[in-house]
């Protein structure tokens, strides 16, 4: 079932009109940057904001698959926490052995998080929202509370901290495999196919004879994995475990996929496009820090919640605007 | 395909806490306090349980009435953090030191006013625009605590204010007032729920959207104004969670609270599906909840192992629910 299509830019373009507006505006926001800051385009903040950002990439990226279906995952946040502690414990048999294990780990929230939805008939913001809970009490039982130490005599933290060819840190490199991987399996497998189908009509999915229930138990536990990689690369990048990092940052993740013009309402998404979306949203951050240090505005860190609750606002007004017109228009597609 | 008889007893037991499941989860934390927690009947423990309850109850009546919709209200925890700090800003004000009386009196009407326009725009969101509860009320869920935030710049407002504190701390007949008040709340709600054509078509969207607006009905305006109510109920609680503490704290005021409300709405019976608004189910399981609480607070029970108890509780209470539709 190989999709040829896929990756012709034009089609792309034609099935994701508001990508390319997304993609206009983060080169619109970037040449913004160079233009206004003297270190906005330096290797130190290019190589810090996708440190920083890879982590909310990943996290998008599960996001997508899981909005795409027409459901959603409230537990990232937590679940990305929880496995920062698990990799800061493991630290000292190296990465090969904690970055594994903490996707694991992630995965295994993931799997229960698709136990509920599936086998249990659990709504799942529901369901997503009770692991929320039970990751973070998790986190906070096995790590005392503190965050863990993570050890910096082995290899552990050179992906946070070092670059590929200098210039780009490990982390990105990782994360930007795991999207083209999960993104060939979107446009390119049946599997993909199943999912893209089940945020279309879940029941029609199902008499077609669609394998449902594997392609839903799929992208729960790929977005609890997604999870668990952000938290290796938070305690990699932070020399730390941290049990009470990942407060909203499911909210992150949803912002950028609805950005990057996935339907909320599930059957359409972009992988690419989620990519862009979580970039944007933090160049607006990055943005509005330089605009900071220069001292023409002085926004305090209350003020990046009610940003990003405004961004959310005009990106979901501009989507109902959007499907209004796509769907008179491709009732028929 | 046959049953065998475990399946069936599972099945009649299912259905018996389906009914009875909140009163059955009320009586077993009750026998299980008396047999294990020190102090457990005393009247002191009684005050600040109801103190408690109360503000979960109130807002968990507007949860109740928003999930009969088939709507979910994700932004009452903000709401609660933005009319708590909107309170003593206003009464330590100029004008609030200057005129007292008044300074209490706006108040109290200013952030209520605050908490239902910010349920009228979740109610826009969702009926008018068609978004998703959800992701419409995750919207204020973000912003509206970051702006109570901005506006005391995140610090915590401390005040004496015999007045206001009456919300949190006043007695009629012994028993806290807003106890007293979630009760009153009740009443209401449940007469505009069986009385009223308001009600009547609460219920109707819940229970089938397409229908309720095919025969007519004012479904968007209905909704907006279940939002509305469920805002301004949020509003209430954060003011009183105010009052008990003599003290506003944006950043804690009501946090995770939405999680304690829709899990006593759905103690309560409400069915996330809608269609169902079991209001004093609301106050059943507002009692519940804060009563797990306790009981683990009160044995030393870790608050984040707590957590993981709510959690186990949210899921066993909206898997017993949903197997209802089935």
């Amino acid at each position: 079932m190989l999709n040829s299509d896929a990756f012709d830019l034009r089609k792309y373009m034609q099935r994701h009109p508001q990508s390319v507006a997304v993609w206009i505006a983060l080169l619109a926001l970037i040449l913004f940057g160079v233009l206004r800051y003297d270190n906005f385009g330096g290797s130190y903040n290019f190589g810090s904001f996708l440190n920083y950002n890879s982590m909310f990439i990943v996290i998008a990226l599960g996001m997508c698959f899981v909005i795409i279906t027409g459901g959603i995952d409230l537990s990232v946040g937590s679940v990305a926490a929880f496995s920062s502690v698990i990799a800061a414990y493991l630290s000292p048999y190296g990465i090969e052995v904690a970055l594994p294990l903490a996707v694991l780990v992630g995965m295994s929230f993931g799997a229960f998080n698709a136990f509920c939805i599936i086998a249990l008939r659990i709504p799942p913001f529901i369901a997503t929202l009770a692991t929320m809970l039970g990751a973070k009490g998790a986190a906070l039982v096995i790590s005392g509370a503190s965050t863990v130490a993570v050890d910096w005599g082995s290899n552990f933290t050179n992906m946070g901290m070092n670059k590929a060819l200098g210039l780009f840190p490990w982390s990105i490199v990782l994360v930007t495999v795991v999207g083209i991987a999960l993104w060939i399996v979107l446009e390119m497998t049946s599997l993909g196919r199943t999912i893209l189908a089940i945020g279309g009509g879940e029941d029609a999915s199902k008499l077609m004879g669609l394998k449902v229930n594997r392609a839903k138990a799929f992208v729960y536990i790929i977005s609890g994995g997604c999870a668990g990689l952000a938290g290796v690369i938070l305690a990699s990048g932070f020399g730390a475990g941290q049990p009470l990092e990942g407060v909203a940052w499911e909210l992150s993740a949803i912002a950028a996929v609805v950005v990057g013009g996935t339907l909320l309402t599930g059957g359409l998404g972009s992988i690419p496009a989620t990519v862009a979306g979580a970039l944007l949203l933090g160049l607006v951050f990055n943005i509005l820090n330089f605009e900071n240090g220069r001292g023409t505005i002085s926004f305090s860190a209350y003020w990046q919640m009610v940003i990003r609750g405004m961004f959310l606002f005009a990106v979901i007004l501009f989507q109902t605007r959007m499907t209004k017109g796509q769907k008179s228009k491709g009732a028929s597609a | 395909m046959s049953m065998t008889t475990s399946e069936i007893t599972g099945k009649s037991m299912l259905q018996v806490l389906r009914g009875h499941g909140g009163v059955v989860a009320l009586v077993a934390i009750l026998l299980f306090n008396m047999a294990f927690t020190p102090n457990f009947f005393q009247l002191q423990t009684l005050f600040v349980n109801i103190s408690q309850v109360a503000t979960i109850a109130i807002v968990a009546m507007g949860m109740t009435l928003v999930i009969a919709t088939g709507g979910i209200d994700l932004s009452v925890g903000a709401i609660m953090a933005l009319a708590g700090a909107l309170a003593p800003l206003i009464f330590l004000s100029e004008f609030g030191t200057a005129y007292p009386v008044l300074g209490v009196a706006l108040a109290i009407a200013l952030p209520l006013l605050v908490a239902l326009a910010c349920g009228l725009f979740n109610g826009i969101m969702v009926a008018k625009l068609n978004v998703q509860p959800i992701i419409a009320t995750l919207i204020l869920f973000i912003s509206g605590r970051g702006v109570a935030q901005v506006l005391t710049n995140g610090n915590l407002q401390t005040f004496s204010n015999p007045q206001f504190s009456y919300l949190g701390t006043g007695k009629i007949l012994g028993l806290p007032f807003q106890g007293w008040l979630a009760v009153a709340i009740a009443v209401v709600l449940y007469l505009v729920i069986s009385r009223t054509t308001f009600g009547r078509y609460v219920l109707a969207i819940g229970g089938n959207e397409r229908a309720a607006r095919l025969s007519g009905g004012p479904v968007a305006r209905v909704k907006i104004g279940v939002y509305m109510i469920c805002g301004a109920l949020a509003g209430l609680a954060g003011l009183i969670v105010v009052a008990i503490n003599s003290a506003s704290d944006a950043a804690r005021n009501g946090s995770l609270m939405e999680l304690d409300a829709i899990a006593a709405a759905v103690v309560g019976g409400a069915l996330l599906q809608g269609g169902r608004a079991p209001i004093f189910g609301a106050i059943l399981g507002a009692v519940i909840i804060q009563l797990v609480k306790y009981t683990l607070l009160a044995n030393g029970v870790e608050d984040e192992v707590a957590l993981i108890a709510k959690a186990g509780i949210i899921l066993v209470a909206v898997y017993v629910q949903q197997a209802r539709k089935e």
